[in-house]
Formats: C-alpha cells, sequence, structure tokens
C-alpha cells in the first residue's frame, strides 16, 4: 500500500472502528506525545522557520534582523537564481524520464520467476546501500579525465572531459542519479507488479496476448498506483537534488550546473547570506509541495479509482 | 503452465548488471593499488602488484574515529526511533478521535518535507541549543526526519494485528500498557525491524545535517571525512575509495545476513 492511499484507508478504519469495538481498553493521547513532540521541535517548526527566516537578514553569528522584501528582491534580479530554477527542473524532469523506464523494466524483471534471480537481484539493489557521498566519490574518481577511465577510453568519451561542458555536466548527474535511484524505483515496481492477480495473465495468454502485449495492457496499467508514488518521489527528490552536485560539479563549469538546493547552500553556508538561502527553501518547499498535489490531482489518484475492479 | 525465457528481459538484466557492477569492480580494486600505480595503469587493468597499505594509512587517517562517531549518531538515532515511535503507532491505530487523526496527518505532511529545505533553520535552532558541532547536534535531527517514514511502517504493520486480539485481552482486563507489550509488540515484529534498517541507514549514510552542523575533527562522521578527504586529498584516489569500501563494509555484512528485513527497510519510503 503506498504512502498516499493510507490517508483516506486510515480515515475509512476509524470511521468503521468507532462503530464497533465497544469495551475496549484503547490508549490515550499520551502515548503519542514523546514522538509528535520530538518532531514539532525538529521538523515542523524548523519548517516554519524557513518561512521566517526568508524575511531577515542573517550573516550566522548576530541576531536575524527583518528586512521585510529584501531577499526576494534580490533573488528576482539574480541571474544565477533564475538559471538555477530553470536547471532544478531540467534535472528533475530528466531524472525522471530516465529512471522510470528502467525502474518499471527492471522491477517487473525482478519479480518474475527466472534462474539465478536471487542471486542477480542481490547485486541490483547494492546501490541502494550506499551514501550519496559515497557514490558520487566513487563516479567523480572514475570519471575523472586524466586518471579515471575517460583517459582509458578516448575512442568512446574523446578528450575525456565529460564534466567540463554544462550538457556533458548534466548528464554526468543524471546518470549518476539513475545508477543511484532506480534500485529503490525498481523494488517499489517489484513490489508493485507482484501484486498483480496472476488470473489477468492466464486469461490474457488463453486470449492470444504474447508477452509484448501482456506488459503493455496488463503490467503496465497496473502499476499505475506504483508508478504515480515513484514519481512524486522522482520529483521531490530531483527538486532538492544537492550531495551529487556539491561532490560531482560543485555547481561549475561555472555555474552551469548550480541547482536551486546547491545554490542555496552557497549562499548560506558560502556567502553567509541565511537570509536569501532560505528563501530559496521556501521556493523549494512550495514548489515540491505544489508539484505532488498536481501529480496525486491530475492522474486522479486521490479519487482512489482500483485497479482491480471487476474481479 | 511452462514459462518460455524472456530472452529481452535478460538481456536488459545483463546491461545492469554491468552497469552495476563495473564501478564497483573498479571501487575494490582500486583500493589495492599503489598511488603510483593507479597513476600508471588507470582503474581498469588488474594491477600487477597488490597492497593493504590504503587501508592502513586510512586507520592512521583517523578512520577509526569517524567511524566510532558514526557508530555511536546510528546507535543514538536507532534508540530514539524505536522509544517514540511504537507508542506513537499504537496511539494512531488504536486511540479514538480527532485529535490522532491530525497527529498522524501531521507525521504523513513531514514525508514531503525534504531535509535540503530546512538546513539553514536547522542550523539556527542546533546554534541556538548550543548543540552546533556536537554529535547530538547531528543525532536529534536525523532522528526526527526519519519518523514520517518509520510511523507509516509500523502503523502499517500494526493495522494487520486483528481486533479479535484486543478484545480477547480487553476481556482479560489488560490495560493498554500490557497490550502493548504483550500484544502489539510481540506481533509487529517484522515492522520494527523495517524501522530499524531504515533508521540505521538513514544514520549511516547521511550527509547533509553533519555537513552544516559539525567542524571539527573529534565530531566528524564518515561520510563527512569521504568528502573531506576528497576535497583536500583528491589525487590519493585508492586512499580515499579504501576508506569508502570501509564506509560500506558494516552495511555489506547486514545485508549478507538480514537481506529480507534491509530490502523491507528500504522499502518503507514508498509501500508496506
Amino acid at each position: 500500500m503506498s504512502a498516499l492511499s493510507f490517508v483516506s484507508a486510515s480515515g475509512r478504519r476509524l470511521r468503521a472502528e468507532r462503530r464497533t469495538g465497544v469495551g475496549v481498553t484503547r490508549p490515550g493521547l499520551a502515548w503519542a506525545v514523546p514522538a509528535t513532540v520530538f518532531f514539532l521541535m525538529f521538523a515542523i517548526v524548523p519548517l516554519l522557520l524557513v518561512a521566517v527566516l526568508s524575511f531577515t537578514s542573517w550573516n550566522g553569528v548576530d541576531a536575524p534582523r527583518f528586512n521585510g522584501l529584501a531577499n526576494w528582491t534580490k533573488l528576482l534580479h539574480d541571474p544565477v537564481m533564475t538559471q538555477s530554477i530553470w536547471l532544478t527542473l531540467v534535472l528533475t524532469v530528466a531524472g525522471a524520464v530516465v529512471q522510470t523506464p528502467v525502474s518499471i523494466l527492471l522491477g517487473v524483471w525482478a519479480a518474475g520467476h527466472q534462474r539465478n534471480r536471487a542471486v542477480l537481484s542481490a547485486i541490483f539493489f547494492v546501490p541502494l546501500l550506499l551514501s550519496a557521498t559515497a557514490i558520487s566519490v566513487v563516479w567523480r574518481a572514475i570519471l575523472d579525465p586524466n586518471f579515471g577511465v575517460p583517459s582509458q577510453m578516448q575512442w568512446l568519451f574523446g578528450d575525456g572531459n565529460l564534466m567540463g561542458s554544462q550538457s556533458g555536466a548534466i548528464a554526468v548527474l543524471t546518470f549518476v542519479g539513475m545508477w543511484q535511484w532506480t534500485p529503490m524505483h525498481a523494488l517499489l515496481y517489484q513490489g508493485g507488479a507482484r501484486a498483480i492477480p496472476r488470473v489477468l495473465y492466464q486469461a490474457a495468454s488463453i486470449d492470444g496476448a504474447g508477452k509484448v502485449r501482456q506488459f503493455f495492457h496488463i503490467t503496465l496499467p497496473q502499476l499505475r498506483n506504483t508508478m504515480i508514488t515513484s514519481v512524486i518521489l522522482m520529483l521531490v527528490g530531483g527538486l532538492t537534488t544537492f550531495d551529487t552536485v556539491l561532490i560531482l560539479t560543485q555547481g561549475g563549469p561555472g555555474t552551469d550546473t548550480t541547482n536551486s538546493a546547491f545554490y542555496m547552500y552557497q549562499q548560506a553556508f558560502k556567502s553567509f547570506d541565511f537570509g536569501a538561502g532560505s528563501a530559496i527553501a521556501l521556493v523549494l518547499v512550495v514548489v515540491a509541495t505544489l508539484i505532488s498535489l498536481a501529480v496525486v490531482r491530475l492522474s486522479g489518484y486521490d479519487k482512489m479509482r482500483s485497479t482491480t475492479e471487476g474481479l | 503452465m511452462r514459462r518460455r525465457p524472456n530472452y529481452l528481459a535478460g538481456l536488459g538484466s545483463l546491461v545492469w548488471l554491468a552497469l552495476v557492477g563495473f564501478p564497483l569492480y573498479v571501487l575494490l580494486i582500486s583500493t589495492f593499488r599503489t598511488r603510483s600505480n593507479y597513476s600508471s595503469q588507470g582503474p581498469l587493468t588488474f594491477p600487477s602488484e597488490l597492497t593493504l597499505q590504503n587501508y592502513v594509512d586510512d586507520f592512521s587517517n583517523g578512520f577509526g574515529q569517524d567511524f566510532l562517531n558514526t557508530l555511536l549518531v546510528t546507535v543514538s538515532v536507532v534508540a530514539i526511533v524505536l522509544l517514540v515511535v511504537p507508542p506513537l503507532a499504537y496511539a494512531i491505530v488504536r486511540a479514538r478521535g480527532r485529535t490522532i487523526g491530525t497527529v498522524f496527518r501531521i507525521f504523513l505532511l513531514g514525508l514531503a518535507i525534504p531535509a535540503q529545505a530546512v538546513i539553514v533553520p536547522m542550523f539556527y535552532v542546533i546554534s541556538k541549543a548550543g548543540l552546533y558541532d556536537n554529535l547530538l547536534g547531528i543525532i536529534l535531527p536525523t532522528a526526527a526526519f526519519c519518523l514520517p517514514v518509520c510511523t507509516l511502517v509500523l502503523t502499517g504493520a500494526m493495522r494487520d494485528i486483528t481486533g479479535e486480539l484486543y478484545e480477547a485481552m480487553a476481556m482479560d482486563g489488560a490495560t493498554p500498557w500490557r497490550v502493548f507489550w504483550q500484544l502489539v509488540v510481540p506481533l509487529s515484529k517484522g515492522g520494527l525491524s523495517s524501522v530499524v534498517v531504515f533508521a540505521a541507514l538513514q544514520a549511516w549514510n547521511g550527509f547533509l545535517f553533519p555537513l552544516i552542523l559539525t567542524q571539527s575533527e573529534s565530531t566528524k562522521v564518515i561520510t563527512l571525512g569521504l568528502y573531506n578527504f576528497q576535497t583536500e586529498h583528491g589525487v590519493d584516489v585508492p586512499g580515499l575509495l579504501s576508506a569508502v569500501v570501509l564506509s560500506m563494509l558494516p552495511i555489506f555484512i547486514v545485508y549478507l545476513f538480514a537481506r529480507r528485513a534491509l530490502v523491507q527497510g528500504l522499502m518503507g519510503v514508498g509501500g508496506k
């Protein structure tokens, strides 16, 4: 069951329980207090503070001072900021477009019953275990123009300076993002594919549908809800891509791969303009929330259409 | 019905195998090269001589301290999560009234908060609390950001406990405290192990909070150590990569012995 479907399911469940289950001892709200207080202090309060700090001038040492809309007007006229938003969108969309088909294929494959599947999938999902830092560090070493693989395979990589141009650097970031995130999404699709009723495939093969037609007419439509969850995670993750940019490109060449999350870090922790950093963070939060809501709305996911209707 | 082998899928899976296997091969083989061998022969060939010196050097460069710091952070994060999440999930599944629904919705909202978005105010909060450059300053936010997923996974597991069992315990006059320990905790072991794995991985691999909330050698965790190593001694690739291997080692050992729990913990983000 996906994160989103939980919301309405829990509502239904609560209503059902209110009618029945008389005389059963139930825990009081006190049980929820420690976790809630802790979460409010270290997640919700900071989230609200982002909005407050975006209207202040703060260098990280003195107390923050309110400065009205100064951060916002500054960012509005900052060409790097405008560019960073475009870059963020490009990286996010490229990530989702590349990762979705690969994850679906891999996930559906892993849900099957091939020989050696257990051994192979144990290797397939290794990237999941590595930190983003480790992944970026390893790929940076591998792609190093002087001592890495490109210097030895010039027939394939030309002069080998893959991250020397904007398009090259974006391609590298997208590729490493795929390497890093595909296994997690493939796991989601594997779970989704396993839940597809076998009856559908049996019926289709009786009707004479081949493997390819079964994939397009049964597997894909049945994976619809998984796909929505996965795409939302990809989009929100893509918007906030940071570690890979910091380690692989440092936002370069120049500011060619300075996406919004990296620019926020630079503004706050390198230029010590924490007010501007907060303003960028607020933009990211709002855009991430809007995209999640839009995907849920556009796909009709909130109406919870069942994929097993009529079975 | 006999299944024919699917050659297309097989080919695709081989491509992915190469894509995953190749960097892992380069990673592993490079750690046994000397620095001069890496510069002259490059990362691909099998090295003419093998050495363990890189691993030895990592430890003399303070990797041991980083390792202990990371271990401390991970154990503490898991402990906090285990302390607060099971009671919360129990309340969400069993308590009545509107308030608990609101609480659950706050945690669901938390699923959509990216940690990147709150690093500036987190720096403010942690500095104000006097926890800057203190391991506790990493532990608290890391644990807090694990809560939404852990709550979701654990409420999922607890919902599978049938109402009859609760009624049977109520018949015996059990208090919520006894119900929790004798029914809820034992029957949600699978969910609990997923939660432990998820929180431990988040803490072990966490980079963003350490990056902005610590600065000294004495509070450095492994991921930050890798980043510093790369920015300061980027040319010593074998030394860097052997530190990467050391950082992965504990997770790999867990992966070998508890793959199922690990994979379920990882899937926690997207589904149950």
